[in-house]
């Protein structure tokens, strides 16, 4: 019987997917609570498709099972698209309403996807979709780098974990000089949802 | 709050380096590759450390370092990534034989399914291979508490003690409990004793058979210390290693045997008596059968289930969910796991040269001037190149001058231009460059120097000019290097000056014999570390004839807007090579930078 809440985080390669992995891994370390996470590093990093798994309450291993996350965080709505089959079909997924079109399309002479026509997909599957501009509301926030952190605030309804946790979690993983605008980051998303 | 044991969310290869510091760690060296380069840059980055670091040029370099400093009794590790474990594997068989002093740790991490990777080889193997114990962690509690244990069991069977994380381990996060680091006060002292370091015939025969003598000895310590371990609990019984026993823990009946192989070799007598009270095992392991070959040499009337008889693959990575469906298929349980969802078919996202890469304008070029040519290339960032097609082949770490030698031997007439990056060609690429000359080959041998091991985390190394921690050291010249290579023709480049690169290339190509170009510019996100800035490009949308050369450049920062124009994205780091392949002039410098 799986206890653990599945969350995968996806994105590309510098948008701070590993960061906010930290973040919610480092929650469960302040409540005291078994976490798992894998996450990809090297040459994926560049520019390519990332995902990150965390498993909080998870004791075994660190992947989750395709149609079996409670949560998908997603950077950009491509990436929710190429992911959304790891969510069980009651899942949640909050996404950054943000489309970065891969270099293969323009390259590759492909249809141009729009944002438009990505959400229509999203929405059209049976998981509730929260789209967030989390780009711009870090902006306002200060800095549009901390889009990550907007996310998770955003997403911070849906975690088990107490906002408290996530939000000292979020001082302990940032770089110190960004603390005010992250703490704001992570505020300004709880609200807009 | 007061924590009698403070847990830290901890990825498995910084849980290794922490148990380094608390094992007292003296002597440090590696060479970095995915997915174990982590362990040797959280050690360099310690503040005073009374231990020793480096980064090796290549892995067997590191090995004999690191060998050397356990002959002198000090605590020592080597790490790398499986494929340089081959590198390293010519001391390593014979490091057995002369044995260990101080504990002397092998890291090898190892990649099932390739994340990042040209094999899936299985560094168990190598173990076995030398006779040697190696420790298999399942988890980045595991990882920390067997790095402490392999120092112990070296100094216990003075053996080396390989120890075998693999990607899931290495780049896997859980809550660690950490011990106290403990500083090494240990003076490192060499005694004479060529009976056991001097391996001429007469003394490696005696070697041989000590290290023989010493294989059931270690087998039965490792059931004694609980490495390898089984509950008894049915009729049936799973046996599994490493990561898959993380897997198996998940999913396991209550009624079913669990028998956990964390450490070799196999204690044969203990296994025979397992097998013996079960009619049925399902081996779990991922990569090589070691565990089944074991089993099945050990089982008398036992059926053995694995890999060998198809109830599990040889390749790639296992999961709970894959598990569980051999479990199914056996009769051992039910896969409860949701069979596998539809995945969504979108444009793929595959690893891309950075905006700005010095090594796309020189893939470019290459591809310019020979049409025809044959493109052998290396592992790095670069092996990207692929992509433009200007990579025909890889397949290890300095092989691409030596295959453009065999390519060139074999094919006379044909244009061979061999790339290979700063890290790699002083790794094992200079012996090629050596014997391509020697033996009076024709190909033209580019050396992409971004003056930093980019790809696995910007590790130095001599070209750099800094050691691991950060302390200046002589700065390798590559160009002298190829010159005292006997290369006559030695040309360096800026790749962002691409009619000067195009015409140093046109001049190669004429020239018999090995030619060497080296094309220099700093990896761009060391630019952006160092807080090095370009003004960006823009393009003038009414000049643009849509005529899409500059898309067909394959750089990250060049899209089309909605008229089908170019645009150029805040991605851009300002090389200017997009401005001079426009053959509209509509790529010019932009203003000043936000």
């Amino acid at each position: 019987m799986k206890k653990s809440f599945d969350v995968l985080i996806v994105g590309i390669g510098g948008q701070g997917t590993i960061l906010a992995s930290n973040v919610l891994g480092d929650a469960c370390v302040i409540e005291g609570r078994h976490v798992r996470g894998a996450e990809t590093h090297g040459m994926s990093q560049r520019g390519g498709s990332v995902e990150t798994h965390i498993r909080i309450d998870g004791k075994f291993g660190s992947l989750i099972a395709p149609g079996t996350a409670d949560l998908l965080i997603a950077f950009d709505v491509l990436e929710a698209v190429r992911y959304r089959h790891f969510l069980k079909p009651d899942g949640v997924m909050v996404v950054n309403r943000e489309i970065v079109v891969p270099t293969s399309v323009f390259s590759g002479k492909q249809q141009v996807p729009t944002i438009d026509n990505v959400e229509a997909e999203l929405k059209a599957g049976t998981a509730k979709v929260i789209l967030v501009d989390a780009t711009g509301i870090a902006a306002k926030a200060g800095n549009p780098l901390a889009a990550n952190i907007v996310l998770l605030g955003a997403a911070s309804h849906k975690l088990p974990l107490a906002v408290e946790s996530l939000s000292e979690a979020v001082r302990r993983n940032v770089p110190p000089k960004t603390i005010q605008i992250n703490e704001k980051a992570f505020d300004l998303g709880k609200e807009a949802v | 709050m007061a924590d009698e044991t403070p847990k830290k969310y901890l990825l498995g290869n910084d849980a290794i380096a922490h148990a380094c510091l608390e094992a007292g760690v003296d002597f440090v060296s590696g060479y970095p590759g995915t997915p174990s380069s982590e362990v040797v840059d959280r050690l360099r980055a310690g503040k005073d450390p009374w231990y020793y670091v480096e980064w090796s040029v290549n892995e067997k370099v590191a090995f004999e370092n690191a060998l050397a400093a356990s002959w002198c009794g000090l605590r020592s590790i080597v790490t790398m990534k499986h494929v340089g474990l081959n590198v390293a594997a010519d001391p390593l068989m014979t490091s057995a034989y002369t044995g260990t002093k101080g504990g002397f740790v092998v890291l090898s991490a190892d990649d099932p399914f390739a994340h990042s990777s040209q094999n899936e080889q299985d560094s168990r193997m190598y173990a076995k291979f030398a006779q040697i114990p190696c420790l298999d962690p399942s988890s980045a509690q595991e990882a920390h508490d067997f790095t402490k244990t392999a120092f112990e069991l070296s100094e216990k069977f003075s053996l080396p003690v390989l120890l075998r994380p693999t990607t899931r381990i290495c780049h896997s996060k859980g809550d660690v409990t950490l011990g106290t680091p403990t500083p090494s006060t240990r003076k490192g002292e060499f005694v004479k004793n060529p009976k056991q370091y001097v391996v001429i015939p007469a003394n490696t025969r005696p070697l041989h058979a000590i290290l023989t003598k010493k294989q059931p000895e270690v087998a039965k310590y490792l059931v004694e210390a609980g490495l390898n371990s089984a509950e008894i609990r049915g009729k049936k019984a799973v046996i599994a290693g490493g990561i898959s026993i993380s897997y198996v823990e998940e999913i396991i009946p209550d009624d079913v045997s669990f028998i956990k192989i964390s450490a070799y070799p196999i204690d044969r007598n203990w296994l025979l008596g397992i097998l013996a009270q079960h009619t049925e095992v399902l081996v779990v392991e991922e990569l090589m059968p070691v565990i089944e070959e074991a089993a099945l040499q050990a089982a008398s009337s036992t059926i053995v289930h694995g890999k060998l008889d198809g109830y599990l693959p040889h390749e790639g990575e296992y999961s709970p969910a894959l598990i569980a469906g051999a479990f199914e298929k056996v009769g051992f349980a039910k896969n409860t796991f949701p069979a596998s969802p539809e995945m969504t078919q979108v444009a793929v996202r595959p690893p891309i040269l950075c905006a700005g890469c010095l090594h796309r304008s020189v893939f470019y070029a290459i591809k310019k001037v020979f049409k025809d040519g044959v493109f052998p290339s290396d592992i790095g960032c670069y092996t990207l190149g692929l992509q433009l097609g200007a990579v025909d082949t890889t397949i290890c770490m300095g092989a691409s001058i030596t295959v453009g030698s065999g390519i060139a031997h074999s094919c006379p007439g044909t244009d061979v231009v061999s790339t290979i990056g700063d890290s790699t060609f002083l790794h094992t690429g200079v012996n090629g460059l050596i014997n391509a000359v020697y033996n009076n080959t024709n190909q033209v041998v580019i050396i992409l120097d971004n003056r930093i091991t980019a790809m696995t985390g910007h590790q130095p190394n001599p070209n750099t000019g800094l050691t691991a921690t950060g302390e200046e050291s002589p700065k390798i010249s590559l160009e002298e290097l190829a010159r005292a290579c006997g290369v006559s023709y030695v040309e360096s480049v800026d790749p962002y000056d691409l009619t000067y690169l195009l015409a140093t290339l046109r001049e190669a190509k004429e020239k018999p014999g090995v030619k060497v170009i080296i094309a220099k510019q700093p990896c761009v996100i060391m630019n952006k570390r160092l807080g090095i800035k370009r003004n960006r490009y823009v393009v003038d949308a009414e000049a643009c004839t849509k005529c899409g050369a500059c898309l067909k450049y394959g750089c990250p920062a060049i899209e089309t807007d909605e008229t089908g124009a170019a645009k150029i994205t805040a991605l851009c780091t300002g090389c200017g090579v997009c401005a001079d392949i426009c053959p509209a002039g509509a790529i010019h410098r932009g203003g000043a930078r936000q």
